[in-house]
């Protein structure tokens, strides 16, 4: 994996709250196109990494680079700027718009047109154009003009993703995108992260094991805060401590 | 300027049995209430009245005005308060606003706007010099009950069942009610309590602070300093913000009379903007 | 373009809108006599209208807005009695003071819980008065500045004392920053402000820069505020401490809430209702306004703010 490839990366990622060490000495490279996947029982602490990449936290020690540049200090939404968009693991929506009204507003804030304040929403830009296709792409064009918050949980869940998608992302941090979502509907969600754009470069926490398999080229194994181990998805399916911290045993495997 | 010192204490003493009920149940609740002053004024009018009228020593009036505005404070909780926890802030404090509105104006009506005179008993009268220190002997009374009850509060927080239950409670409302703690009799007898301890201070303060019907306007501001800057998790946070309070109020309104109050609302700017959820935050609590 | 359409279709006037601000035109000339509460209407109306943009686009509660309209205020006063009397001036004079204000402060307001904010803000309106009160050289202070006396509005309409000039002054300035707060909540810039409003860590986690957008509509907001103290000034001929006063700030408060918070016309809307009703109740119980205003708020809060102040709703919702 050459330097120039990589798009992600943390060194020596530590966060300390009190006397609770939450992130431990973590490292992490993401490359070009990555579909990486970041594994570990309840309370490894794989959120906290993500809010660390992202900058809801600050880091007690430790760097963070995005294309090469060292973003440890910057703003959350400069980071968003720079191409690095998350989705949350409990939805965050803006529950007094639609979702038309909030794909509008993002892709609007994306193209740079926030400060206008004299035209109205949707008027320039191409922005309804985009809004609509990614309503399609996302099968929310039939809750386009419902308010969100009067939305069934497997749209609201698809409308999280679709707002991370309307940012352009070029690095995309994926917090549980299926967590809570009814088995009818983790097909439509399941296709659209398969379908994601292939240079852009995929974090993904997941603790559905399927999904992890199938959608992962490598995997990181999170446990305690401190990664235990990082390989291929056959490295990990046959490593005989990961199996020990899941199941707690070494003998069974750890997916069908 | 000893002397002021002493008088900037007894006055924040003061501030802070007036205001401990309503940083507890803030913290408690996250409920914003503007109307703790008129719990305050219940407690002051009541001592007034029963001097006036019924001859009532005033030592004897002091835990009957805190039985009185507890009794307020538990009835208010249970009829008004309760339907209103999950409601959004503005909403509380709209709310809070017209309690004050209409208790105002029911004082107004019955007793009359002009401000209550307090007859202090003969022995609470008086001053004592200590070189340049001079200490009135009432406002040597009120630290001296003041510091007992924070004694006291402290304890009860600490070292009592009702008081673990009650810092479980503020620290995650979900869990402790999983854990069988009764939270809706946590609640009202901390209102209950808050309110009687407001009302106990305002009996205290009738004679510093002065007594009319506009006292829950005018102080309420003194009460949401103390909470905002003290922060709503811990007593000793309140305590240290209402004596910081105290001795600022007093020492610029000596000092600087032409900027008395100003002093204090730019020091109040300033610590927020510091540290916007107090001074005082316990780590890893909730804020 | 079907999306664009549907995007484009709460920015769009509606039907009732021009018949609306029309018969707000004619009031004075349909109503002569009431000139003088036509005038106030416009001016509290103007000054709720800032408050919403606060309060309802961008979800600080705000109890000290009246610092805006106080410094406005005063502004105007000092500026006449100082500079200039012309009336445009003034209330530009007073817009731009407002806006600085309202810029510094809204550093004060950016972090903190709701309760930080209340505090600030309402810290905030009680130094002004303080300021306006002990700077008495200036000020006038208890007496206030008083005996202004204004040139005429466009070189040509002086200020009668049955109020047609400045009702009709009023409702032109507030119908000119109204058409500029309604472009600005429609825009994609207002389209922030309810993402900032609704989730805040949400429009962080798309780029919107929170605080840059907060101090924009804040000072924006400050400035609104400021013409209504200026037109308060300009229309009455004096101003006097109760511009800071919190009941000010409280009142504008509860007209808002009675209108409706977050959709503009709440806050002319709740003025009306507001105002005319206190005339009417001062009417007959001049002391205990306090207690019936105190009385509907309690009502109001615990039947349900939503419930009570749209009637349209009424119907929809169970």
């Amino acid at each position: 994996m050459s330097a120039s490839d990589t798009v992600l990366s943390c060194q020596g990622l530590v966060k300390r709250f009190g006397g609770i060490v939450a992130t431990n000495d973590v490292s992490l490279e993401l490359r070009r196109g990555a579909r990486h996947a970041l594994i570990g029982p309840n309370g490894a602490g794989k959120t906290t990494l993500i809010n660390l990449l992202t900058g809801v936290l600050e880091p007690t020690a430790g760097r963070i680079a995005l294309q090469g540049q060292d973003i440890t200090r910057l703003a959350p939404h400069q980071r968003v700027r720079r191409g690095m968009v998350r989705t949350f693991q409990i939805n965050q929506l803006f529950a007094s718009m639609t979702p038309l009204e909030t794909l509008g507003l993002v892709v609007s804030q994306q193209r740079g047109l926030g400060i206008r304040w004299w035209r109205p929403l949707g008027r320039d830009g191409g922005v309804a154009e985009r809004a609509q296709q990614l309503l399609e792409q996302f099968h929310l064009a039939e809750v386009a003009n419902q308010q969100t918050e009067h939305l069934a949980y497997g749209k609201r869940r698809l409308l999280e993703i679709a707002i991370a998608l309307a940012c352009e992302p070029r690095v995309l941090l994926l917090d549980e995108p299926v967590a809570g979502v009814p088995a009818g509907e983790r097909e439509e969600l399941l296709q659209t992260v398969a379908a994601l754009p292939a240079d852009v470069s995929v974090l993904l926490i997941e603790h559905d094991m399927d999904l992890v398999f199938s959608f992962a080229d490598r995997m990181t194994v999170l446990v305690n805060g401190a990664v235990l181990t990082e390989g291929t998805p056959d490295e990990i399916e046959a490593n005989p401590q990961v199996k020990a911290v899941y199941l707690g045993y070494e003998d069974e495997p750890l997916h069908v | 300027m000893l002397t002021i010192l002493f008088d900037g204490i007894a006055y924040g003493m003061l501030l802070f049995v007036l205001a401990v009920g309503l940083a507890v149940t803030m913290g408690l609740m996250n409920f914003i209430n503007l109307a703790h002053g008129a719990f305050a004024m219940a407690g002051g009018y009541i001592t007034v009245l029963l001097m006036q009228r019924a001859d009532v020593p005033f030592l004897v009036c002091l835990p009957l005005a805190f039985i009185g505005s507890a009794l307020l404070g538990a009835v208010c909780e249970r009829t008004l308060y309760r339907p209103l926890y999950r409601k959004t802030h503005l909403d509380q404090v709209l709310f809070s606003i017209g309690l004050v509105f209409m208790a105002v104006a029911a004082v107004d009506y019955y007793v009359g706007s002009t401000q209550q005179i307090m007859q202090l008993p003969e022995w609470l009268k008086g001053r004592t010099e200590i070189g340049s220190l001079g200490m009135g002997h009432y406002r040597l009374f009120i630290i001296a009950v003041c510091a007992a009850l924070t004694v006291g509060l402290q304890f009860v927080l600490a070292r009592t069942r009702f008081g673990s239950r009650l810092r479980a409670a503020v620290d995650d409302q979900r869990v402790a009610a999983g854990m069988g703690i009764n939270v809706n009799l946590v609640f009202l007898s901390t209102f209950a309590f808050g309110s009687g301890l407001a009302g106990l201070g305002g009996a205290l303060g009738a004679e510093v602070l002065g007594l009319d019907p506009s006292f829950p306007l005018k102080f309420m501001i003194y009460f949401l300093i103390v909470v905002a800057v003290g922060g709503t998790s811990s007593i000793t946070g309140p305590l240290l913000a209402a004596l910081l309070l105290g001795v600022a109020d007093v020492a610029g309104k000596y000092y600087i009379p032409k900027m008395g109050a100003f002093i204090v609302y730019s020091l109040m700017i300033v610590i927020l903007l510091w540290k916007p959820n107090g001074l005082f935050v316990r780590q890893g609590g909730k804020t | 373009m079907s999306a664009q359409t549907d995007l484009l279709r709460t920015s769009r006037i509606k039907a009732w809108e021009p018949p609306v601000w029309l018969l707000a035109f004619a009031s004075p000339l349909l109503f002569p006599s009431h000139a003088l509460i036509i005038n106030e209407i416009a001016i509290v109306g103007l000054f709720a209208v800032s408050l919403d943009l606060v309060l309802g686009y961008s979800g600080i509660v705000s109890l000290g807005h009246a610092a805006f309209f106080g410094l406005g205020a005063y502004a105007s006063a000092l500026f006449c009695k100082h500079v200039n009397p012309d009336p445009h001036l003034g209330l530009l004079v007073s817009m731009g003071a407002a806006a600085l204000l309202g810029c510094a402060a809204s550093f004060t307001v950016l972090r903190g819980s709701d309760l930080t904010r209340l505090m600030v803000t309402l810290g905030i309106a009680l130094i002004l008065l303080e300021l306006a009160n002990k700077l008495d050289w200036l000020t006038g202070g208890i007496d206030g500045i008083q005996g202004l006396m204004f040139a005429p509005v466009l070189g040509r309409f002086e200020f009668d004392l049955a109020g047609r000039t400045a009702s009709y002054y009023s409702i032109t300035v507030l119908l000119v920053l109204f058409v500029v707060a309604r472009r600005i909540v429609h825009s994609p810039f207002g389209a922030t402000l309810k993402a900032i409003r609704d989730n805040r860590l949400r429009a962080m986690a798309i780029g919107i820069p929170v605080h840059a957008r907060l101090i924009a509509i804040y000072t924006v907001a400050a400035a609104m505020a400021g013409a209504a103290g200026a037109l308060f000034t300009q229309t009455s001929g004096f101003a006097s401490l109760d511009v800071f006063e919190f009941h000010r700030s409280a009142d504008t408060l509860l007209m808002l809430v009675i209108g409706g918070v977050g959709w503009l016309y709440g806050g002319i809307a709740g003025a009306v209702v507001f105002k005319l009703m206190q005339d009417w109740i001062s009417g007959i119980t001049q002391q205990y306004w306090g207690f019936w205003l105190g009385l509907f708020l309690v009502v109001l809060v615990l039947v349900g703010r939503d419930r009570l102040l749209k009637p349209w709703t009424w119907w929809r919702k169970a």
